[in-house]
């Protein structure tokens, strides 16, 4: 065997992870639930166990600066961070992506101020959604660790930037079993990063950054959202050989029980985890429940998940964030849309749950389920888009 | 001490073909500083003049490895292309020696980029930070900055009927630098192409962080005719508006004494942002500004330990 099994919180496991990729460059600056991932790797260098160059920054807006300046300069660079940090980086996460550069962050959930709350939804990384990041959502610790060790080949094969996100707190800071692979198997996995361009190639000076106007951005935009749809086939070409490697299969969304399911659960995140219980429970009653549980938020899988769904009689989007468009959550409009050329069409609800952290349990997704068997009987929707487990 | 025959013989790492304005100081300090350079230069500007009219893509004047990412972030970006450096050295990937520099105008610098500056510095890291300094934000339209001096008229300070302009005086920033205990700070101006040189080879040379404020006159923002940049650089000097200096570890040194020190009125009467000063209800802001100048110029000739 070449693993070992060992408790960690995803915090440990994406510190363990990060040493393993021992990366050229980290950069970054503590934050509530993330601050142990800078802490744990700090903790690394200062032992030697990596050969890490690391920058304690004074903002994360420096942290990105600097994972961008350290990318571009030809290193493998990282960073890591959570909600009002990954808001202060925002101008610069658009930089990283249109500059095509392969930076990859762990990203852990938790609600935007204000309210101030240090607990999970998935607010923060919603409102990067559409900064060109590829997204990976995590269910377990596990999941998280394979998925940052997996960021790293997707980022530097698409030339994209990755965030991983995992559930602050309800995994970011519970111990889970961790199935983690030997040093040699990551750096194995990986490969050496050797960029073609790259700024310190001093006898092959280059200008990057450059004002870019009306007669050239488009086309460089362009090719920046072309290589979001490639990343798709990366992403699971790299989560295939992967499963060959270690045994877990990732692809782009996990299909639980859904092909043959009349109702059916949309989810990220751990929240996944907890529907697969009621999923069990309902199919030994003999109901016909699913779940599909989306890993990759960004590229959206729209063709996959249209293929998917196409027999479900009715579907319930799980959102751990508001939009604030006065009609949905962020991932319901996705899904919804992704749905609409359908020649028959799933029902499709929305339910905004758990904002700043609030729990959701089996009773709470047991409800959802009982709400989707009442639109299949009756035939038409109550109410399309449901707060859940809120006072009002 | 810079050699102008040997400078005429480099090779110009910053070329013509940009598009600045004619009697622009911003691409003459670029030149200069580049000039002043032994070792191989990876160079990152903030947002403004420089970036944008030097860099219209496809085109660069850049001859140097170069990057620009957004307006506050020159110096954390720099942190993170020196920290790259530093770990791709140590691994055999590179060997020859580098040095980094960061260019921001005043705004950047002064302004929305002095956090980053001060982690920056704060962390050690190996660079030169050059501050083309302005005097406001020149690129978006001279508006008010931290680094415009009192009286002056920009648009978002303009001189009206009832206020005279900015009214506050400027930020000290190269001692705000010297409170980091940068090993090597100083100011420079263009038209002292000299002065300006031999700072930046100390700065490179030095182990550690530096960083020099240098004026750069804005025929646009200070209204006064192109030919005349470097002779408003050097007035700055010979009025003492904008004295020549430098800190090594801490300890000041003035590196040009005016044999006669002019009164700041012959420095402001040739720029049209301080033409209303010379209206008579403003005289009192005239003698404020000069007062000011004088009481600078003394301390900082304590400082020096010069009489």
């Amino acid at each position: 065997m070449s693993e070992k099994r060992i408790a960690k919180t995803a915090n440990e496991a994406i510190g363990e992870a990060m040493r393993q990729i021992n990366p050229d460059v980290v950069a970054a600056y503590p934050i509530t639930p993330a601050t142990e991932i800078v802490q744990i790797f700090s903790q690394f260098v200062a032992d030697g166990k990596v050969d890490t160059e690391f920058v304690p920054v004074e903002s994360e807006h420096s942290a990105m600066s600097a994972v961008v300046g350290a990318s571009l300069a030809g290193a493998r660079a990282m960073t890591a961070t959570s909600s009002q940090g990954l808001a202060l980086m925002w101008e610069v996460l658009n930089i990283a992506s249109g500059l095509r550069l392969p930076i990859v962050m762990p990203m852990v959930n938790r609600a935007l101020s204000a309210p101030i709350n240090i607990h999970c939804d998935h607010s923060d990384t919603m409102g990067a959604r559409d900064s060109g990041w590829i997204q990976l959502y995590s269910e377990s610790v596990q999941e998280t660790y394979d998925n940052v060790i997996q960021a790293v080949r997707i980022a530097e094969e698409s030339l994209l930037p990755v965030m991983v996100t995992t559930d602050g707190f309800i995994l970011s800071h519970c111990l889970e079993l961790l199935t983690s692979l030997l040093d040699r198997e990551v750096k194995d996995f990986i490969g050496e990063y050797r960029p073609k361009n790259f700024l310190l190639d001093i006898e092959h000076p280059f200008t990057v950054g450059a004002l870019d106007l009306q007669n050239y951005y488009f086309e460089h935009k362009r090719q920046e959202a072309e290589a979001m749809r490639e990343s798709k086939e990366i992403i699971l070409k790299i989560g295939e050989d992967f499963k060959g490697k270690f045994g877990r299969g990732y692809q782009l969304f996990e299909d639980y029980k859904t092909t043959d399911s009349e109702v059916a659960i949309i989810a990220m995140g751990s929240t996944a985890g907890t529907t697969k219980v009621v999923v069990d429970q309902l199919r030994e009653e003999k109901t016909k429940a699913g779940l599909l549980k989306l890993r990759v938020f960004r590229p959206f899988p729209a063709e996959e998940l249209k293929e998917l769904l196409k027999n479900v009689k009715v579907v319930a989007v799980l959102d751990r964030a508001d939009s604030f468009n006065a009609v949905s959550g962020p991932l319901f409009a996705e899904v919804r849309n992704a749905l609409y050329d359908l020649k028959e069409r799933p029902k499709v609800v929305n339910y905004i749950y758990g904002l700043g952290g609030r729990d959701i349990g089996l009773k709470e997704i047991h409800s959802i389920y009982e709400d989707l068997q009442e639109i299949n009987r009756a035939g038409k929707i109550k109410s399309l888009l449901t707060y859940l487990g809120v006072r009002e | 001490m810079a050699n102008l025959k040997e400078l005429s013989e480099k090779k110009e790492l910053f070329v013509g073909g940009h598009r600045l304005c004619p009697g622009c100081a911003a691409g003459i300090i670029a030149r200069q500083v580049l000039l002043a350079t032994k070792e191989p230069v990876v160079a990152v500007a903030s947002t403004g003049c420089l970036e944008v009219a030097t860099t219209i893509f496809p085109y660069s004047a850049w001859k140097v490895p170069w990057f620009h990412n957004a307006f506050e972030n020159a110096a954390s970006t720099i942190s993170g292309i020196e920290a790259a450096y530093r770990s791709l050295k140590r691994k055999g990937r590179i060997d020859k020696e580098v040095r980094f520099i960061a260019f921001g105008g005043d705004g950047g610098t002064y302004d929305i980029g002095l956090q980053a500056l001060s982690g920056a510095v704060e962390r050690e890291h190996q660079f030169l930070y050059i501050c083309y300094n302005n005097q406001a934000y020149m690129n978006t339209g001279i508006q008010r900055s931290s680094a415009t001096p009192k009286g002056a008229s920009t648009t978002t300070a303009p001189a009206g009927t009832v206020i005279p302009g900015k009214v506050q005086f400027r930020k000290d920033l190269t001692g705000i630098m010297v409170a980091h205990q940068i090993p090597y700070a100083a100011t420079a101006t263009a038209g002292k192409w000299n002065d300006l040189i031999s700072k930046v080879e100390k700065a490179l040379d030095t182990d550690g962080p530096s960083f020099m404020d240098i004026l750069s006159p804005c025929r646009l923002g200070w209204g006064h005719p192109p030919e005349q940049t470097l002779t408003i650089g050097r007035l700055a000097a010979d009025t003492c508006f904008w004295p020549l200096y430098e800190v090594v570890a801490g300890k000041y040194r003035l590196t040009y004494k005016p044999k006669e020190k002019k009164p700041v009125t012959e420095w402001l009467k040739l720029q049209g942002r301080f033409k209303h000063l010379f209206k008579p209800e403003n005289k009192d802001l005239i003698d404020t500004i000069q007062n000011y100048v004088d009481e600078r110029w003394q301390k900082l000739l304590k400082l020096c330990e010069e009489e």
